[in-house]
């Protein structure tokens, strides 16, 4: 698979801040990947290093194997960074034309991804009468102008109502079910872990995990069990081959397996020790709860 | 370099405040022909601009070139304000992940300057000319194109003056704040002068021997974009006739001296190179 970025060994330090900590990773078209961490743990600044606006302060990072200098990829490039930076003074489909002019693109798709957004009927208003979700919304037209080889978004739903929040996400599924690689930085899990193939979380500066969802997802999962008799239930599961671990909480005892177990089979062999389950739930650990082990 | 300036004109042209700023600084350019019409009698002395021989060849190249270059203020603010808007609409870090260069951005800026001091060059030559042409007592082919070094004077004054707004407006990166210090600059130039040449070297200004601390304000970038042209009224023939009768002689050197020109494209190297070493050194 063609490779579109590759970065290795890459450093960061402000004066006293390492933000960023041997940072390596790969991204291969056709992907969709994740950036998960705290505030303040290197997603941005990574991002804003092979965005050409922030200086490392060593390793290295290509675009496309090396074959073009950094601001000729970026024309190919679509990436949103904070929040929607355009000249206020100008209309939407002026502020499109402008970034046209810097990519070296004709301007023919401007009204394409004007309507792709929902902007359209507003191509003549001035960007500083827009609200913040239409603001995000024509950055990702501008993104999409030169239809990218990758887009690179940073905390794209921050700040936005909940409809604006719905529009972004309806938009990034779009855009990643036509086949765009997409690197996204984001607080919202469950958005990462229903758009993103593969995950990258930091801390500090530092790279915790690195790999598919579904890997960072693998374990057995966990029941959620209660009986009239908690007390002989968890006597009688604590005897079990597959279990790790038992927790109980609000009356419940969560049972944490390490090997495979199906939920029949748990049933049948509680039963045949007398008990009776009142309620049996299989779950599976959510990316939010993965990633919060992963990162405290 | 054409898309360059065309990404640069469009952020100009689309702003207000820049397209009018603009607008009245090439209409005041006009006014310059309008001193023609200037006529004053105080009785014992009577005086018509048109008659004065401020518009003789080749005298009026250095005139209106002195006297416009005063305009420039204007553009002085379109060109800080270009440059700061990028930073506070945060539109420079956008640029730069489009796809522009950190070369290519401040490339635009700097033919946008060159451009702007072009066409006025162009504007102050035309107006010159037509000026000229209506009112000087010499109308020779050899005299009218004689002394054109102050439009090439003029040029380079601008160029240098706008490349300093540059550098100061990359380095403060706020446009109110950045006019204040040129003209802080402006007045720290001679006031620094002066406290060098009379508090700490103890000169009284009826010394002679002051030729070498007088050459240091000379070298600074603004007295030396100052001194490319000169003034040029006493080097009228009515202002030498009233100043001989009161027993003064000036003597002076009005032409656009090499030295000048040599300091001043120093200093424009000095400002573009050291704004491009800002600009890559900073994290956005």
């Amino acid at each position: 698979m063609e490779t579109i970025l590759k970065i290795s060994n890459l450093h960061k330090k402000f004066k006293k801040v390492h933000a960023v900590n041997n940072v390596s990773l790969e991204i291969k078209k056709g992907n969709v990947y994740g950036i998960l961490g705290p505030n303040g743990s290197g997603k941005s600044t990574t991002l804003g290093i092979v965005l050409n606006v922030v200086n490392k302060t060593s390793g290295d990072f290509e675009w496309f194997d090396g074959s073009l200098s950094t601001h000729d990829a970026l024309k190919k490039v679509g990436a949103i960074i904070e929040r929607p930076n355009f000249y206020p003074y100008m209309t939407a489909e002026e502020n499109l034309k402008l970034v046209c002019k810097i990519k070296n693109i004709p301007f023919d798709k401007v009204n394409e991804k004007l309507e792709l957004v929902g902007l359209f009927d507003r191509k003549d208003s001035k960007f500083k009468t827009f609200s913040l979700g239409m603001k995000q919304r024509l950055a990702i037209a501008s993104a999409l102008l030169n239809d990218p080889e990758i887009l690179i978004l940073d905390e794209p739903t921050n700040g936005l109502d909940p409809q604006g929040i719905r529009q972004i996400r309806d938009l990034i599924k779009i855009i990643a079910n036509q086949g765009t690689t997409i690197l996204l930085a984001s607080h919202l899990l469950d958005e990462v872990e229903k758009v993103c193939s593969h995950v990258i979380v930091l801390r500090y500066g530092v790279t915790l995990y690195q790999g598919t969802v579904d890997g960072m997802l693998a374990n057995e999962g966990f029941f959620e069990l209660q009986s009239d008799n908690l007390d002989a239930l968890i006597q009688a599961i604590s005897n079990h081959e597959s279990v790790d671990k038992i927790e109980v909480q609000d009356g419940k005892a969560l049972v944490y397996l390490k090997a495979p177990l199906e939920a029949g089979e748990l049933n049948q062999y509680l039963f045949n020790k007398n008990i009776v389950l009142t309620q049996l739930l299989k779950r599976k650990t959510s990316l939010e709860e993965q990633f919060l082990k992963l990162t405290n | 370099m054409k898309r360059l300036l065309t990404i640069e004109l469009q952020k100009i042209w689309l702003n207000k405040a820049s397209r009018v700023l603009s607008i009245i600084y090439f209409l005041s350019l006009f006014l310059l022909a309008s001193i023609a019409l200037i006529e004053f009698d105080f009785g014992f002395f009577k005086f018509e601009a048109a008659k004065s021989g401020f518009f003789n060849f080749p005298y009026i190249w250095h005139f209106t070139t002195f006297v416009a270059s005063w305009f420039k203020l204007f553009l002085a603010v379109i060109i800080v304000s270009m440059v700061a808007n990028e930073f506070s609409y945060g539109t420079l870090k956008q640029n730069l992940i489009d796809g522009m260069s950190k070369k290519e951005f401040l490339l635009s800026k700097f033919y946008t300057i060159i451009l702007f001091s072009l066409v006025s060059t162009l504007f102050v030559f035309g107006i010159s000319l037509i000026l000229g042409l209506k009112y000087s007592s010499y109308t020779e082919m050899s005299i009218i194109f004689s002394d054109m070094s102050y439009l090439f004077a003029y040029f380079l004054k601008h160029v240098a003056f706008f490349s300093f707004c540059l550098f100061l407006a990359l380095l403060i990166k706020r446009s109110a704040f950045t006019l204040g210090f040129i003209f802080v600059w402006f007045l720290g130039e001679n006031v620094g002068h002066a406290i060098l040449k009379y508090k700490i070297l103890g000169y009284t200004p009826k010394d002679k021997n002051t030729e070498v601390i007088d050459w240091v304000k000379d070298a600074l970038p603004l007295e030396s974009m100052s001194n490319l042209i000169t003034e040029p009224f006493t080097r009228l023939n009515f202002v030498k006739s009233v100043s001989n009768t009161v027993g003064a002689t000036i003597d002076k050197n009005y032409q656009v001296q090499p030295i000048f020109v040599a300091i001043v494209l120093a200093w424009t190297f000095i400002f573009i190179l050291t704004s491009y070493y800002i600009l890559k050194k900073r994290d956005l």
